[in-house]
């Protein structure tokens, strides 16, 4: 009977314990986040959307060797003095037009390695993480800045740079040959006409071993 | 306002159901409407959370953005339900829990039907309820929802024992079934409420005051129980049965059980306002009798009546999100072992007084 009366008591009791508790909760300020309006702050050195700042780029390809899952896929072609694609922000000479610098974010797994190896620090990640998209395809981004017109506008520049060079070259190992040709000829003739001279008096090893 | 109605419409009966349907139209649809807003806001900043945000201001349109939604959902019927009850359903339990409204004296100038069984009345058409339910749970097809309805059945069966008991208590006090004539005993102040011991000043006031908070906290707890309402919401249990005998229903049909749940609330505040708390009495006087304008008692005791409704309304929402939902064995032990053997102790006892 006694025991009735204490559970009684206690069901009321810890009821009213329990209203005090979420009543006071009521005048405690609320921990939301209104997240598309206002949204939390990032770490400082959180990992999300990969960028790339292509005026920066010089196409050393480092990076893409460097991701563990093979998500960026870079494709250059080499400049031509004539028609070079300048220098980078911290004073970088870049040799290389780059056309093609895919990022497939998709396979992205966000370890950062890509970030280290750069040697002019023009990809990072940036504190953006709403990237979602419809079709997977969209996921693929793509950063090189060169116009389709452009890319076989450089692959031709550089075909004919090339062209000139191997032709130069061949021109310069002709001239070369030549001049080499013409050298040992006029070696010869010195030498002959230095034997004509005075043929006896040259110590020359080569006399010797003959 | 009843003469006001009769005047202008010219047909007695029409003025009657024009009446009986105004608290329906005018308050309780716009009270639903705000009360689930009132829910959802309470529970979040309850939980240190903000609640809807967007529609409007601090989300005030939220509900209405809601009720909109639903009425576009499909209305989905499953192919092995019982189609005929379970159309029905939703209407039975819509109509039962708006029809208590009849009986309910908003002010001295309106009530819908001021009857002399109008307690009798509102607790008989807010049990029809659970035939709505298990019709609802039944016809579904579906185990969930006739477990729901099965428990809600028997919670609602067994909860009827100390509500009515209570009331009995209520009756013998008062003398009389008619709400407007509970509330016009409680006139002018607080202390004449029938919590503090009614009007009767003497030495049985005294004695009365700890009966009638153990009837008042009696009749509430059953009352939760009745309208299925956490800590007594083992007929919806979503953790056990998805959500009971409404499982199977979407769009408007839900929105009609759910509109119904929030207008039980308010009823149940309303029944418990005029049977211990002044119904709508000021508990201070009134500013239209110190001002000389009577036009203004009206309003103010409307002011006063909704007042105190949403009150009880608002401690039922802060009780459903403090206090986990009890077991079935629990929820019994609750009332054929508790609050019967105390509601019987306070009715011999009330009895003996008012017999003194």
């Amino acid at each position: 009977m006694k025991q009735y009366f204490i559970n009684t008591w206690d069901a009321i009791w810890t009821v009213l314990v329990g209203m005090q508790i979420t009543l006071k909760h009521v005048f405690v300020p609320s921990v939301t986040i209104q997240y598309p309006i206002v949204k939390p702050e990032l770490p400082e050195r959180a990992r999300n959307r990969l960028f790339v700042n292509m005026d920066d780029c010089i196409g050393c390809d480092q990076c893409a060797r460097a991701c563990p899952v093979n998500c960026i896929d870079i494709e250059t072609i080499k400049a031509t003095p004539t028609d070079s694609p300048g220098i980078t922000s911290n004073g970088k000479k870049k040799a290389l037009w780059v056309t093609k610098f895919n990022i497939d974010i998709g396979k992205c797994c966000f370890c950062s390695l890509c970030v280290y190896p750069c040697p002019t620090q023009c990809i990072e990640m940036t504190n953006v993480y709403e990237y979602t998209e419809f079709e997977r395809q969209d996921l693929v981004y793509k950063f090189a800045t060169l116009s389709s017109d452009e890319i076989t506008n450089k692959q031709e520049n550089f075909d004919v740079f090339q062209k000139e060079k191997e032709e130069a070259k061949i021109a310069a190992a002709k001239a070369k040959a030549e001049a080499a040709a013409k050298k040992k000829e006029l070696e010869k003739k010195e030498a002959e006409n230095k034997e004509d001279a005075k043929p006896k008096s040259d110590d020359n090893p080569k006399n010797e071993n003959e | 306002m009843y003469e006001l109605l009769e005047n202008t419409v010219g047909n007695q009966v029409i003025a009657f159901f024009i009446a009986a349907a105004l608290p329906l139209f005018l308050f309780i649809l716009p009270y639903a409407i705000i009360a689930v807003l009132l829910e959802r806001k309470v529970s979040a900043h309850m939980q240190d959370r903000l609640g809807p945000m967007i529609t409007g201001y601090h989300g005030i349109l939220q509900t209405v953005a809601d009720i909109l939604k639903l009425i576009q959902k499909e209305d989905i019927i499953p192919t092995l339900a019982d189609k005929k009850l379970f159309i029905l359903a939703p209407f039975i339990i819509f109509v039962a829990s708006f029809a208590a409204f009849a009986a309910i004296p908003f002010s001295s100038e309106y009530i819908g039907s001021s009857i002399d069984v109008g307690l009798f009345y509102i607790l008989a058409i807010s049990s029809f309820v659970v035939a709505g339910i298990l019709m609802g749970g039944w016809a579904s097809n579906n185990k969930y929802s006739l477990l729901g309805a099965v428990r809600s059945a028997a919670q609602i069966i067994s909860y009827e024992i100390p509500t009515a008991i209570v009331v009995l208590t209520m009756v013998m006090l008062t003398g009389t079934l008619n709400l407007e004539t509970i509330t016009n005993q409680q006139t002018a102040y607080f202390w004449n409420w029938n919590i503090f011991g009614g009007a009767a000043l003497g030495l049985s006031k005294f004695v009365l005051i700890p009966l009638m908070f153990g009837a008042f906290l009696i009749i509430f707890i059953s009352m939760l129980a009745e309208v299925n309402r956490t800590p007594f919401d083992i007929a919806e249990a979503e953790s056990e049965l998805v959500s009971g005998f409404h499982t199977e229903y979407t769009g408007m049909r839900f929105a009609m059980f759910f509109l119904a749940e929030y207008a039980n609330m308010l009823a149940i505040s309303f029944v418990i306002t005029a049977l211990f708390f002044g119904g709508y009495h000021s508990p201070f006087g009134y500013l239209g009798n110190s001002l000389g304008a009577e036009w203004l008692i009206p309003f103010e005791q409307l002011f006063w009546f909704t007042s105190k409704g949403i009150f009880f309304v608002i401690l039922q929402m802060v009780l459903r999100w403090t206090l986990p939902r009890l077991r079935v064995d629990q929820l019994m032990t609750v009332c054929w072992k508790y609050l019967i053997p105390y509601s019987i102790a306070i009715l011999l006892i009330v009895g003996f007084i008012t017999v003194l």
